[in-house]
């Protein structure tokens, strides 16, 4: 399960992308992703804010992620 | 409304807009062009670096013309993003509308731009002669 990661999150990773199906305990949700992200990565901790698409539509934290899901990270967006 | 014109481009070309929202059935064309500041917060900024999601940013700017057009009577739309490195006074973002009267493209303007600053997957990083700095990233 490949997770994209953008402007920031990218930085605070070190990649523009990472593979949840590596590790050990999988989140299953949107929040349980958000969970792993903050305890592995205390930078998205100090973040505005934190959110998650799946499959390129903003998903609130209760979502369940499936096999095949595209998932992204997407930290405060700044366009304009 | 005719369909929007969404886009995700490398160089926007302002001269293009006029065209692509004049409209025989509309007396009022209105055009928000963003651009690259020189100073933010006194401190002098060398470029813009613009990167997006860009699938999802298509569907986030599609979903905002849509709803603009439900609150307002429009007969065109253009919501257009750049992308990549900007220097100082280039042009970043172009929105707009046409309609018959101005009321409607003027405030249809406004929402389209700041809806897209609130949610379309596009990040900014400043970058300045000493650092470089994602916009809004922190508190």
């Amino acid at each position: 399960m490949e997770v994209l990661l953008f402007g920031i999150a990218k930085d605070i990773v070190g990649s523009t992308q990472m593979d949840l199906s590596e590790w050990k305990h999988p989140p299953s949700s949107v929040g349980e992703l958000k969970d792993f992200l903050c305890s592995s990565f205390p930078e998205f901790g100090k973040l505005s804010s934190l959110a998650v698409a799946v499959n390129s539509e903003y998903a609130q934290d209760a979502v369940i992620l499936e096999a095949g899901d595209e998932i992204a990270i997407i930290p405060p967006v700044s366009g304009g | 409304m005719e369909k929007p014109i969404i886009e995700i481009v490398d160089i926007i070309d302002t001269s293009q807009v006029y065209g692509e929202l004049a409209h025989a059935g509309s007396g009022g064309i209105c055009v928000f062009v963003g651009s690259v500041r020189e100073f933010t917060n006194n401190e002098e900024v060398v470029s813009l670096e613009f990167e997006t999601y860009a699938k999802m940013a298509i569907k986030e700017m599609e979903k905002i013309a849509i709803e603009a057009s439900n609150k307002w009577v429009l007969n065109k739309i253009v919501v257009r993003h750049a992308v990549g490195v900007k220097n100082v006074q280039e042009p970043v973002v172009v929105v707009g509308a046409s309609s018959a009267h101005r009321n409607d493209c003027f405030e249809a303007c406004r929402f389209l731009i700041d809806t897209l600053k609130e949610r379309v997957p596009i990040w900014k990083k400043e970058i300045f002669k000493n650092k470089s700095v994602w916009v809004s990233a922190h508190p």
